[in-house]
């Protein structure tokens, strides 16, 4: 479903990397590695559309990216570096924005309920400034719970998280895997996600 | 018919445009000498002296034409900006950054010698008549381009971004023209105008052509000059630059 | 569509209401500088009452560069404008939520306050209501045509200057036209031709603007 191939990154006025490609099948993970600065946000967010690639191109159900367009990016679920909330809003009201933005359905019991999932029930009322790291970055996890958009592109989605949380968000991936979705993502700890292929791509 | 397409593309790499541009350069500068002797001649001993203003109204023959030209060169960079926009090849966006100081420098140009055309005509060194008034607008336009362009580090990031203010720019241009002009009538204050100059004998409009022949042709020759020097500069990194700097040496 | 510019006004403006600090120091400007222009001038009132529609549109102008890097700085630096990027609707759309919010918190307070300044320079009713109209119609335009040099500026450094170097030459037009129909009232020539004018420049602004603002916020984001 998700189609690599010949892939190339210039940041600056260096080649961070050439001739990248690969396969994505629905149910299969793609694990991105490689040292820091090698390039693996690059490959994120050109995934997404935000970055063009020098070279090379993308192919999500056979088509190209660019040209798809609207479509492609109503499959897509990007989580970056960035956790994307807004301090001044509590956790709940965040949730219904971005839902609301990218003309999801969420109502506010499934929000409840997604916040509860990540451990934050209690603080869905306080405004996000005054949550910790961890807990902002599981605002921005808790939309995963009813993500079912089929390509998920998350960077480093566990930083910041305690054992349980990794464990739940391990857990989503893999449910979101059985449900025949694809996942890409990057991460400097191993983490087993209970379903689905796991294919490995090394930027070096 | 696809000879041809493939040609094109070819000389729009730096590549191959780099040692185009060097050879077409001298014939640039013999043209801008050769043009600008002429207007010069023609504008100092051809045309004949003004029945009211005498020998002073010789300047139009700069302000006019650098005033021509700074218009037609802001066209000409929002022309390949936008082609770099759109077709994603780097030495539009090259040429663009190029002729820019060109521009303002021709804007400038122009107010000066208005200033200087000005004050012995009509006492004052600058009235806010419509031509001038657009013409220094122009030259906001022209310097906010250029910061725009030195504030952005990444190349490809700043000509992008320069290639849509230029393109707004240019849907702006007839706007602020309009406006400008409808606020000098309304407020008819100051009767003097640059645009009340004397009737143009075919002698001045010759005079006029000719230096707006050589201040085109120097337009062209330095806007070459330039891009070479950013072709240089951002392709710094690759085979064929190193090859030249070290044939150099 | 209507649906996503509405979701995109009330997050904005419900993020306003909580930093409401921004939104009143500019207000606070457009008091100050106005008040500025008789301190430098002098008091006399014949001539306070001539320059006023010009002074009172151009610090209506400066309030509304002041205002405008908040635009787009803040969404981008904790990552929501990449989700706005991300989702399947026009970016146009959202930008022209932005922009229509950030009227609301910028440009109609301005207009709102300006009759209040206009009359500590003696203008007469007429004048008032036309001041407060130009404004009205005028502001929009300087949201719209603003939002294009923030997305141009986004992350750039020397932002906020390099911003009004951008812009102000696009607004003078603006300036011309809405400062124009007050004069044009005090002179007793008639105020619509200039209005008139003003509006056609805000649809264009408010209408076409949101597309290059949309293409410069792509490029920001690369």
């Amino acid at each position: 479903m998700l189609n690599a191939s010949n892939l190339e990154c210039v940041r600056g006025e260096r080649r961070l990397f050439s001739g990248v490609g690969f396969r994505l099948a629905g149910g299969e993970m793609l694990y991105l590695q490689g040292k820091n600065g090698s390039g693996k946000t690059s490959l994120l967010r050109m995934l997404c559309g935000l970055t063009p690639a020098a070279d090379g191109e993308i192919y999500w159900r056979g088509e190209p990216i660019g040209r798809l367009g609207d479509d492609f990016r109503a499959e897509l679920c990007y989580l970056g570096h960035h956790n994307a909330i807004k301090e001044e809003l509590t956790p709940l009201e965040n949730l219904l924005a971005s839902a609301r933005l990218a003309d999801e359905a969420l109502d506010p019991d499934a929000a409840l309920d997604a916040l509860e999932q990540v451990g934050l029930l209690g603080r869905e009322d306080l405004a996000c400034r005054y949550l910790s790291q961890g807990q902002k970055r599981r605002v921005a996890l808790a939309r995963l719970v009813h993500e079912r958009r089929a390509l998920w592109v998350l960077d480093e989605p566990y930083v910041a998280l305690d054992t349980a949380a990794v464990e739940l968000v391990a857990g989503l991936i893999g449910a979101h895997l059985q449900r025949g979705g694809l996942a890409v993502l990057t991460t400097h700890q191993t983490v087993a996600v209970s379903a689905g292929a796991v294919r490995e791509l090394q930027l070096s | 018919m696809n000879n041809r397409l493939i040609n094109w593309f070819k000389y729009a790499s730096p590549q191959n445009f780099y040692p185009i541009a060097g050879k077409l350069i001298p014939w640039f500068v013999a043209l801008t000498v050769a043009f600008g002797l002429a207007g010069l001649y023609v504008g100092f001993f051809v045309a004949p002296t003004d029945a009211q203003q005498g020998e002073g109204y010789r300047i139009i023959f700069l302000h006019v034409p650098a005033s021509w030209m700074s218009m037609f060169i802001y066209l000409v960079m929002a022309f390949w900006a936008g082609l770099g926009l759109a077709f994603n090849t780097r030495l539009s966006g090259m040429m663009a950054s190029a002729l820019a100081p060109t521009g303002a420098l021709f804007a400038f140009l122009s107010l000066w010698t208005g200033a200087l055309w000005g004050k012995p005509m009509w006492g004052a060194w600058w009235v806010w008549d419509a031509r001038l008034t657009s013409e220094l607008i122009l030259l906001f336009l022209y310097i906010g381009f250029i910061a725009l362009q030195s504030a952005i580090d990444d190349p490809r990031r700043a000509d992008k971004a320069g290639a849509i203010l230029a393109l707004v720019g240019v849907i702006n241009v007839p706007i602020i023209y309009f406006s400008v002009k409808w606020w000098n009538t309304l407020h008819q204050g100051a009767s003097v105008s640059m645009t009340k100059s004397p009737s143009m004998a075919s002698t001045m409009l010759l005079g006029m052509l000719f230096t707006a022949l050589a201040f085109w042709m120097y337009s062209i020759a330095v806007a070459l000059l330039r891009a070479r020097s950013i072709m240089l500069e951002r392709e710094r990194h690759t085979e064929w630059v190193r090859a030249l700097l070290m044939a150099k040496e | 569509m209507l649906k996503l510019i509405r979701a995109v006004i009330g997050r904005d403006l419900r993020l306003a209401m909580r930093r409401q600090a921004d939104v009143v120091s500019a207000l606070f400007f457009f008091i100050i500088v106005v008040s500025l222009f008789p301190l430098g001038i002098g008091p006399e009132t014949e001539l306070l009452r001539k320059l006023a529609p010009g002074v009172l549109w151009v610090a209506a102008l400066l309030a509304t560069m002041l205002s405008l890097p908040r635009l787009f700085a803040d969404d981008h630096h904790d990552g929501t404008l990449e989700q706005l990027a991300l989702a399947p609707q026009p970016l146009g759309l959202v930008v022209l939520g932005k922009v229509i919010a950030h009227w609301l918190v910028s440009g109609l307070p301005l207009a709102l306050l300006a009759p209040v300044l206009g009359i500590q320079f003696d203008l007469p009713n007429d004048a008032l209501w036309v001041l407060t109209l130009s404004l009205l119609i005028g502001t929009p335009a300087l949201s719209g045509i603003g939002a294009i040099g923030a997305a141009l500026t986004l992350g750039v450094r020397g932002g906020g200057v390099l911003l009004s170097l951008l812009v102000l030459p696009l607004y003078i037009p603006v300036l011309i036209f809405g400062a124009g129909a007050v004069d044009a009232t005090m002179t007793g020539l008639g105020p619509q031709a200039h209005l008139s004018l003003l509006g056609a420049l805000t649809l264009g602004g408010v209408f076409f603007a949101p597309w290059a603002t949309a293409a410069a916020l792509r490029i920001a984001l690369e």
